[in-house]
């Protein structure tokens, strides 16, 4: 079952055309990814669905027009609030909601010790690392209970070996919660990991050129073979992303903000 | 352990003030010059407390008015930044005028500002609200503007307004500059407080002042000037004290940044 569409998406920052008619369909349960060079105009997706900007195009969700609160939105770092304790963050969302305090705390007390967090509520953000951050925003994330997740680039400031291992813990999470989940990245590995499909866009203006099927089976952590088999997608998105973006090398996929 | 990194920690200045005491106490002395022009430390301490009783009755009066001008520096600060914030066009307008109003000198001001509103409490708290306000004021307002753009963001997404995000992101996104400001301006505060009561005043350290010197008394204008500091240094503690308390996060991210080997998994 779709859950969101969206339909020949444009946008233009005055003379700057950043997207060029995206369309693209998420199922119920689904994890999709959009995989892109740097600038490809990736975040301005995201603003756009969650009502920070405005654009052209069609955006559905279960068939009706998008309306406001269908999204839990994790940013690209991790946007802890220094001045609020770890679990005072996660309970963040909530509140907003119009839950009480206390009622948000004992509904997000108990996911701690799954979200590897156990012993931390009462620390402040500045204490724990970045990869025990990264699991607190999405905590945070998850407790909305929206009908989807919309994760920026979740694990795009962490340092290699805690990224991997991040990655790794995100396809568990994922798969015992079955989360309709939209990730935007810039790394293809990571997206070849976690995702059912995956949309490759083109630099600026951004289009689709490509939508390619995961069909491994989970958890794809474990044996030689899927590496093997998930080793041969990256190749191909790779080659889909290098030949269609610039030939001048330091065009390709450096790390920035979009 | 920790009594003894203060002490080590505060020798050197301790050292240093007790140096310059030192000296002045032995060219008073020695220089053979007259007490009614440089009194020795000595000769102001002791005169400070023979005269303990009217320094008193004068100090509260000045605490009062710093106190009193202060709050309504802090609160006026606290509800235009927030208006502020809210309404940029009021930024626009207001701040040429608060730029302005730093540029006016305090002696000429302090008598004004008596004249218009006579001896009592009012135009202390006018005269120590304008010395005061424009620090906490910048510093407010340049914190709001520091809030992350992702928090904003996120906070959006989640449906909160933008009320919502001023209370929860903007206010405290503002707090470490506010501190900054706080702490700049309460140091002018019992100056400020002096130039009024210097001005015109019953009682009050800067009436007192300005009589111990039309009676050649320099000690007591000195044990005036002390008390004068020791308020200021007191309030200045005071400040750094209620940020500690009001922002614990803070010193639990420096103890972290202090320990790199703490990294957790």
């Amino acid at each position: 079952m779709t859950r969101l569409e969206l339909r020949d998406i444009r946008k233009n920052f005055g003379a700057l055309e950043v997207l060029a008619g995206v369309s693209l369909d998420v199922g119920a349960g689904e994890f999709v990814s959009i995989l892109g060079p740097s600038g490809a105009g990736k975040s301005t997706l995201f603003q756009l669905l969650t009502g920070a900007i405005r654009g052209e195009g069609e955006m559905r969700f279960d068939g009706a027009p998008l309306d406001g609160a269908r999204f839990a939105f994790m940013p690209q770092r991790d946007a802890l609030m220094p001045w609020r304790r770890v679990i005072d963050n996660a309970t963040l969302g909530l509140e907003v909601q119009g839950m009480k305090r206390r009622a948000a705390r004992e509904r997000v007390a108990p996911l701690f010790a799954e979200f590897g967090l156990a012993g931390f509520e009462r620390a402040w953000p500045a204490e724990l690392s970045g990869g025990m951050r990264q699991r607190a925003a999405l905590l945070r994330t998850v407790v909305q209970q929206r009908d989807m997740l919309l994760l920026d680039e979740p694990f795009g400031a962490l340092d290699a070996l805690t990224r991997a291992a991040m990655q790794r813990w995100l396809e568990t999470m994922w798969q015992s919660h079955r989360w309709t989940a939209l990730l935007i990245t810039h790394d293809v590995r990571e997206a070849v990991l976690l995702s059912d499909r995956i949309y490759v866009l083109s630099a600026r203006p951004a289009r689709v050129v490509r939508e390619v099927a995961v069909p491994l089976p989970r958890p794809r952590i474990e044996s030689a073979a899927l590496a093997r088999e998930a080793a041969a997608i990256e190749a191909g998105i790779l080659d889909t992303l290098l030949g269609a973006a610039d030939p001048i090398p330091d065009h390709s996929m450096e790390t920035r903000n979009d | 352990m920790a009594l003894i990194a203060a002490f080590a920690k505060f020798f050197p200045a301790a050292l240093a003030f007790a140096l310059l005491l030192l000296a002045w106490e032995l060219y008073a002395r020695l220089g053979g010059i007259a007490p009614t022009v440089l009194p020795a430390p000595s000769r102001v301490l002791a005169q400070a407390w023979e005269n303990r009783a009217a320094l008193a009755d004068n100090t509260l009066p000045t605490i009062r008015a710093t106190l009193a001008g202060f709050a309504c520096s802090l609160a006026a600060a606290f509800v235009l930044s927030a208006l502020v914030d809210f309404l940029p066009r009021l930024r626009r307008a207001l701040f040429p005028l608060l730029i302005a109003s730093q540029t006016l000198p305090l002696v000429a001001i302090a008598p004004l500002v008596v004249l218009w509103f006579g001896f009592g409490l009012l135009p202390k708290i006018l005269l120590v609200a304008l010395v005061t306000f424009f620090p906490m004021m910048v510093a407010l307002v340049e914190g709001y503007a520091a809030t992350s753009a992702e928090v904003s963001q996120m906070l959006a997404a989640m449906g909160a307004g933008r009320w919502r995000i001023f209370w929860l992101a903007r206010l405290p996104s503002g707090m470490p500059y506010f501190f900054a400001g706080l702490r700049i301006s309460i140091t002018y505060a019992v100056v400020g407080a002096i130039f009024a009561e210097y001005a015109g005043a019953a009682k009050g350290l800067g009436i007192y002042m300005l009589s111990a010197k039309n009676n050649f008394r320099p000690d007591l204008v000195l044990a005036a000037v002390a008390v004068s500091s020791a308020l200021t240094l007191a309030l200045f503690g005071l400040a750094v004290l209620v940020q500690r308390l009001a922002m614990p996060w803070e010193r639990a991210g420096r103890d972290r940044k202090a320990e790199p080997s703490g990294h957790r998994p």
